[in-house]
């Protein structure tokens, strides 16, 4: 037990990196109220772009951060694009740029699979070395504090109403003379440049950017979004406090992960472990939901 | 110049399929600036085609409208929008249930205007809303913060209204606003529609079911059946109109059986 909270560090930091991820699918999916699988290749994007700026061009890594988010921008454009201009599904516009950033991704790292960036030979912001770990929560909070900060700000400005407007009902926001169209592709832009930037950051904590990295992102983004929202959904009902539930539910997904680990789970089944966790706890307002219909159905029929 | 101009207006919608319906088969209508119209006809007649048409949810076949002297049929919809206020039938879509009293009420302000990086409402507004909110009596003042999706669908229905009237829009368009609400409360949001649209002055096209609240407000009334205007009246002949001359007028226009399915009498 000792041992296993000794070694918490590395899961909250992976969880706090992780949760600035869950705080871009918390744009889509909960303010637009649009499942964006974009991310599954965003994530990766932003990863590779910092990695081989940093690597490769020796770019100075901030600005190397900045250039990922805006790579993920330039990802969640094309799914905004494909979405409203070409009238496809937002889901299906997703998986076509999260196919096509399968490419991108492998072209940005020069045709490999897996570049890697290490401490010992570059200034790294965060990391997981074990003398670091402690350094890079802090900035990881600091980030994470920055983004929300920023995001807080942003959706109380009229722009930002606007985009809130239309992900919570379309036809009351165009009457009102939103352009809905240019505002989901802006909130799936920002969405997808946090994801990104998020990926530049998961890159080097894990000491190289992989053309796998992303793979099933989405999930652990809405565990986030959702283990935050059943753990805080009831006391926190300001916006930026919403954020942090996210962030917190990001860390929990880890610990809990690192748990079952350490409890023996063969790591191949993590991802069907997480694909079942995330369905039932999708599945329960829904199963609630039945079951307080049924119970009122019996009220009324033992009322007659 | 009149304030709103529909010029011979087609619409069909599925065109030769089995679906096919003759929505509008050109139709005509000119409102003056401060006209207060009140639209009925049955299921089907096209009232509600007429006002989509307008707001530009989809496009005309055939004709043109204008809005103050400005052509709008090819406009999009959220662009011509700043030159509407609309209450729907439906209370749950006027309002954005998610958000704020208070920031519903500031986003209907911004229709037509650039929406920028400033903050999304000013200590300014939140005091002008109060007080709009105290003219409901609905006890909404003191609510300014609560989420819409908490009220009921009157109080969401009144606060569409303050919406859709707040900017002086060149028209109004009132689709059943009162359609889904309960007799007493229908009653208390038509009182405060004939209210703002009076106050102001504001052109409005109200569709509605009730051939005795078509009759009471206005200064116009319009029937429609089949996609065209059959009977259109104002002044001195529609302040004298009866439900019963109502009715007559309908069956000499007309060659549909009126049901008080689809007209109530009360």
């Amino acid at each position: 037990m000792l041992e296993f909270i000794q070694s918490l560090p590395s899961p909250i930091a992976q969880g706090m990196i992780w949760g600035i991820m869950a705080i871009g699918v918390y744009i889509t999916y909960k303010i637009l109220d649009v499942a964006d699988l974009t991310v599954d290749g965003s994530l990766g994007t932003g990863g590779a772009v910092l990695v081989v700026l940093t690597t490769v061009y020796h770019v100075n890594i901030y600005l190397a951060l900045v250039v990922a988010f805006l790579a993920g921008c330039l990802a969640g454009l094309a799914t905004g694009v494909l979405h409203t201009k070409f009238g496809i599904p937002a889901i299906l516009a997703g998986i076509l740029t999260q196919l096509a950033l399968y490419s991108i991704n492998l072209g940005i790292m020069g045709g490999r699979a897996n570049t890697t960036i290490s401490w010992r030979n570059f200034y790294l912001i965060v990391s997981s070395k074990t003398d670091q770990l402690w350094f890079t929560i802090l900035k990881c909070g600091l980030f994470i504090f920055a983004i929300i900060a920023i995001l807080y700000w942003f959706f109380g400005t009229e722009l930002g109403y606007s985009v809130r407007a239309t992900g919570c009902n379309l036809a009351m926001a165009r009457s009102n003379g939103i352009n809905t169209d240019s505002r989901k592709i802006l909130g799936i832009v920002l969405s997808n440049g946090i994801v990104a930037l998020s990926g530049g950051l998961l890159a080097q904590f894990s000491g190289s950017a992989d053309i796998n990295m992303g793979r099933g992102a989405i999930v652990i983004g809405l565990a986030a979004v959702i283990i935050g929202d059943v753990l805080f959904g009831k006391i926190f009902h300001n916006f930026a406090l919403r954020l942090v539930s996210v962030v917190i539910g990001g860390i929990v997904y880890y610990i809990v992960i690192a748990a079952v680990l350490k409890m023996g789970l063969n790591p191949n089944n993590l991802k069907l472990f997480s694909a079942i966790v995330v369905a039932i706890f999708l599945a329960i307002p829904y199963w609630k939901s039945k079951i307080s219909f049924k119970s009122k159905k019996t009220d009324t029929e033992t009322a007659k | 110049m009149s304030m709103l101009e529909i010029n011979n207006v087609y619409k069909t919608f599925n065109p030769g399929t089995i679906n096919e319906k003759k929505a509008l088969q050109g139709v005509n209508l000119s409102l003056e600036a401060g006209d207060f119209v009140t639209v009925i006809g049955g299921n089907g007649a096209g009232k509600s085609t007429i006002l989509n048409m307008i707001t530009g949810v989809y496009p005309v076949d055939r004709g043109t409208i204008s809005i103050d002297g400005v052509d709008i049929t090819k406009m999009p919809d959220y662009k011509r929008a700043k030159y509407f206020g609309r209450v729907f039938q439906d209370p749950m879509m006027g309002t954005a249930a998610d958000m704020q009293i208070e920031e519903n009420l500031a986003l209907a302000l911004r229709r037509g205007k650039r929406r920028t990086l400033k903050s999304g409402i000013t200590g300014k507004e939140r005091a002008m809303f109060k007080e709009m909110l105290a003219t409901l009596d609905l006890g909404l003042e003191d609510r300014l913060t609560s989420k819409v999706g908490l009220l009921s669908g009157g109080q969401r229905q009144a606060i569409t209204l303050l919406m859709a009237t707040m900017q002086s829009p060149k028209l109004l368009m009132l689709d059943e606003h009162t359609a889904a609400l309960d007799p007493q409360t229908a009653a208390k949001v038509l009182t405060l529609t004939n209210q703002l649209v009076t106050r102001d002055r504001i052109t409005t096209l109200m569709i509605t079911h009730n051939m005795k609240d078509a009759i009471t407000y206005g200064n116009r009334l319009i029937m429609m059946s089949k996609g065209r205007i059959i009977f259109d009246v104002s002044g001195e002949e529609k302040a004298n109109l009866t439900i019963d001359g109502l009715i007559h007028k309908f069956s000499e226009s007309s060659d549909e059986m009126l049901s008080d399915r689809t007209l109530l009498q009360d």
